[in-house]
């Protein structure tokens, strides 16, 4: 690339006159005439497409972008857990930690995204415009300005612990605590509108499930830190079991539904995967938590189950995605509506 | 300024390459591997971020077409030099993060390669699959430029000048698609029963800035028959989210509430 424009003067129009008239001097003879017939045996292009290729390209993220998908939606949602603790009084300590969750993904979250880019020294340049219609022009401002309101509120926390109860600063506390969950939450479903608005075909099927899926699963998910952290108030049982409730329901309808693009979300290896996930998130938690509900360790199993079922689920969603770009049957069946 | 097309007829083309090789030597494009595919005479299988120009070989057991005819076995060559569709409404433009992709003055879409940071989300967005990151050596995205360099000083792109054949035709864009309507009524006349003009302007793509005559399915050359920009998706996907996060922020107060 590079040695060669070195080494190479560049191509002038002479050039591309040479190329033209090489090209046209070492040209076959044109056939003589050509008695046209009516097309015979015709192939089905809509079965093998191109040499059976892959029309789309596949997605370039690495292991970073699923990673950061589970991230974001428990630092998210643990931030809007924090903004209900305050809200409902529930123990500093709670909200403390709930605090720091939230903001110590935030910390790892840019760095994850920043390793996946081909420029990783350009990362600053996701913040030189902002486009309402680019979900990741908006998951960076989204990021960025939930890691702002998140710091602020636990700047504004731990300054209350301490003692220092200023109205200003209980204040400062309360905006940052709402501002955070509210872009908490931004942060813990964006990542649906992310890959939903593409030109894949199972993820942009998916598009009205994958928002609420990412939420709950970030939603158990932060949860089960808090109960494996020995939070283990009601709060965090039932938060437990609302979000492994609507896992099972989510997995339920993706296992009955059989959406035409779906095929890789129940073949090959993300199937497989998500199958697993999907199981573990919706009813292995829900189960132990109905059975052992009064245990502390059911409490950390479901909570483990959970954790574990949502890191996989967000493998597998890339995954598919990979194997849904090389299925060009599929893509040709949904664009001629069959 | 003139709004610019490419119409690139599959029906005179004869599959020299010259497109791609001054494609390359103009744009400083690198070498996309030096392998046999074994498909035809296709050895780049597809647009890419080093294959901006890609000349597809169908063979066919079809006998209408440029071939000779009287045999037993019926079958067709064609040949087409696939390019970047530069989209009316651009997935690749409009979900770039950083304003690297730019619509020109022309009405092409172009990459700044000085600002592009690889973040790969073109890649997914672009729904004829032509725009894509250089993995080991680069990083960044790259696609046809639509020779905008050229453009700007009234030069037309390098593949439409080296074209023996003029099978790349590139001018006016209304002119080119009322060209190609003419070209296809002319071949349907001489027998060529399934030539069509390729130009999605029905789908939420709106039309594109390089449209081709080619004969049989968009399928067979691998082109999407009713491309949609991923930003279509963008009004439900979103609805979902904020519904589910207003319904997630309830049940979280409600979880704190019902503990009092």
């Amino acid at each position: 690339m590079t040695t060669a424009s070195k080494t190479k003067p560049k191509a002038t129009e002479a050039r591309l006159g040479e190329i033209r008239e090489s090209a046209r001097r070492e040209a076959p003879p044109p056939p003589p005439d050509i008695a046209v017939k009516t097309a015979v045996g015709a192939l089905d292009p809509s079965e093998t497409g191109y040499y059976g290729l892959p029309l789309l390209k596949p997605p370039t993220w690495t292991w970073e972008v699923p990673l950061y998908f589970f991230l974001g939606g428990i630092s998210g949602v643990s931030a809007c857990i924090a903004f209900a603790a305050q809200v409902f009084d529930a123990p500093t300590n709670l909200i403390r930690f709930a605090l720091w969750v939230g903001l110590i993904g935030a910390s790892i979250c840019p760095l994850l995204l920043i390793s996946d880019l081909g420029r990783p020294a350009r990362f600053l340049n996701m913040l030189r415009v902002f486009k309402w219609r680019s979900p990741m022009s908006m998951g960076s401002w989204i990021l960025v300005g939930f890691s702002g309101c998140v710091f602020v509120a636990v700047v504004g926390i731990e300054l209350v612990a301490r003692g220092y109860t200023h109205p200003a600063i209980v204040t400062v506390l309360w905006l940052g605590e709402a501002a955070a969950a509210l872009t908490g939450l931004l942060l813990a479903s964006y990542t649906g509108v992310l890959i939903g608005a593409t030109a894949i075909p199972v993820w942009h099927e998916n598009r009205k499930l994958l928002p609420a899926h990412f939420l709950t699963s970030g939603l158990g998910c932060a949860a089960g830190i808090l109960e494996l952290a020995g939070f283990l108030v009601p709060a965090t049982q039932i938060l437990g079991f609302a979000a492994s409730g609507i896992e099972t329901v989510i997995e339920i309808l993706l296992t009955l539904r059989k959406g035409v693009a779906d095929g890789p979300l129940h073949r090959g290896v993300s199937g497989k995967t998500l199958l697993m996930a999907g199981i573990l998130e919706g009813p292995v938690a829900l189960l132990i938590r109905i059975v052992w509900h009064a245990e502390t360790w059911g409490r950390y199993t479901a909570a483990v189950c959970f954790l574990v079922g949502a890191l996989m689920s967000r493998y597998a969603w890339i995954w598919a995605g990979r194997e849904s770009s090389h299925d060009t049957k599929t893509l040709f069946a949904l664009q001629r509506g069959r | 300024m003139a709004i610019t097309a490419f119409l690139t007829d599959a029906t005179i083309c004869i599959g020299c390459k010259a497109c791609e090789v001054a494609c390359k030597e103009w744009n400083e494009v690198p070498e996309d591997g030096y392998v046999w595919s074994g498909l035809s005479y296709d050895n780049t299988k597809s647009l890419g971020a080093s294959t901006w120009r890609h000349v597809l070989f169908l063979e066919q057991p079809l006998a209408a077409g440029p071939q000779l005819a009287d045999t037993s076995d019926p079958f067709r060559w064609v040949f087409l030099s696939d390019v970047c569709k530069h989209c009316a409404n651009a997935g690749c433009l409009e979900a770039c993060p950083t304003g690297s992709i730019v619509r020109t003055e022309f009405g092409g879409v172009f990459v700044q390669k000085d600002v592009c940071n690889g973040c790969g989300y073109c890649v997914v967005s672009c729904p004829f699959g032509v725009i894509d990151k250089r993995y080991h050596d680069d990083g960044r995205a790259f696609k046809c430029t639509f020779c905008y360099d050229r453009q700007k000083v009234g030069l037309m792109p390098a593949c439409a000048t080296a074209c023996p054949t003029e099978s790349i035709q590139f001018g006016d864009m209304a002119e080119l698609k009322e060209r190609g309507k003419n070209r296809v009524a002319e071949l349907k006349e001489r027998g060529y029963g399934d030539a069509r003009l390729y130009d999605p302007t029905e789908t939420s793509v709106g039309g594109v800035h390089a449209i081709s005559v080619i004969l049989g399915e968009p399928e067979a050359y691998n082109l999407p028959p009713a491309p949609q920009v991923p930003t279509s998706y963008l009004k439900s996907a979103w609805t979902s989210a904020f519904v589910s996060a207003a319904i997630l922020l309830a049940v979280v107060l409600a979880a704190f509430a019902i503990r009092l």
